[in-house]
């Protein structure tokens, strides 16, 4: 592509990985990543939002404190309306998954930051930990009972085995799809950011004609910005609410 | 035709025919969003309880044309 003009778009350059603390151990490099970095970030200020909300010093609710009970009774509303009452005991790992995925994914619109669960890797880990918490919990509450969750009940026994094998297929494809769906989604709104935000620049270097052509790519980018938006806060929602569902699995197997 | 100039040119078509499938997905959010107002201009007072599911169909299907788009994505810059 020699005959290509201008700066050429280079959208995945974002998503490197760089130490920012280098730390060798034994000859093995456990550097503080700037993904590392943000994760760390994203804990602190779950954790400060959380402990300042439940401080409860004052008489009257400040606005921490009510953005705090909001967020615990929306978590709540949704554990109970999708794993019932018996899978509130669950309620911290869904809170927790929930404010990880949301804030690393508002974390990520600041300019210079890094988003973190644009990784398939953090995504897959999430993913692992809700796909493995399902099996354990669900062999050691209900042992083999648990495995009614392949054998739907009023199938005809000549269909049976088709019907089974599709829902282990199905079952063992929920951590892909579920980590791959965040993934995806941040790693393309990013992309795409990048894509608009890099037109603007290119026509800006452009001859005086085209200069001014550079507010259709702008207004674009605010577009898609407050698209992302929704999609980051949408992503976590959707993100904790299949957590709930797949928990609903292991507590009340066989539908 | 060089077989390097043919190789990108069969990335930028590949890149093309992925993103075929964000129109797909459109039809789906289309279909999702007006029958979901369809079923609310007829009962308003369930929308209600059902706007949680709509939006939890509308990521569903709003994320198969991420995936489509990704492909694009991965075919235009990363390959």
């Amino acid at each position: 592509m020699a005959t290509e003009a201008g700066p050429a778009i280079d959208p995945i350059h974002q998503f490197a990985l760089k130490p920012v603390v280098s730390i060798l151990v034994g000859g093995h490099d456990v550097s503080l990543t700037n993904s590392g970095l943000f994760m760390l970030l994203a804990v602190a200020l779950t954790c400060l939002l959380v402990a300042i909300g439940a401080r409860g010093d004052s008489g009257v609710p400040g606005r921490l404190q009510a953005m705090a009970e909001m967020a615990y009774e929306f978590i709540a509303g949704m554990v109970r309306s999708a794993a019932g009452e018996s899978g509130m005991r669950f309620f911290p790992l869904v809170f927790a998954i929930f404010f990880f995925v949301l804030v690393t994914n508002l974390l990520g619109f600041f300019p210079y930051t890094f988003s973190v669960t644009s990784q398939i890797i953090i995504t897959a880990a999430l993913a692992l930990m809700v796909f493995l918490t399902v099996i354990v919990v669900g062999v050691k509450e209900h042992g083999l009972h648990f495995f009614k969750l392949f054998v739907p009940a009023g199938v005809p026994i000549y269909i049976l085995p088709l019907v089974v094998a599709i829902e282990i297929i199905s079952f063992l494809s929920r951590p892909v799809s579920h980590s791959v769906r965040l993934f995806a989604n941040m790693l393309a709104g990013h992309i795409t950011l990048n894509v608009f935000g890099a037109f603007v620049v290119m026509l800006l270097g452009a001859s005086a004609a085209v200069k001014a052509l550079a507010v259709l790519p702008f207004v674009m980018t605010i577009g898609l910005e407050a698209l992302e938006l929704l999609v980051a806060f949408l992503q976590a929602y959707v993100f904790a609410m299949l957590t709930c569902m797949y928990l609903n699995d292991a507590l009340h197997p066989g539908h | 035709m060089e077989p390097h100039e043919l190789a990108i040119a069969a990335k930028y078509i590949g890149a093309g025919l992925a993103a075929i499938g964000t129109g797909a997905a459109g039809i789906g959010v289309g279909t999702l969003f007006g029958q979901f107002l369809n079923g609310a201009l007829r009962n308003p007072s369930a929308v209600e309880g059902q706007f949680g599911r709509l939006i939890f169909g509308f990521a569903v299907t709003e994320a198969l044309g991420i995936f489509a788009l990704l492909i694009a994505f991965l075919l235009l810059f990363a390959v």
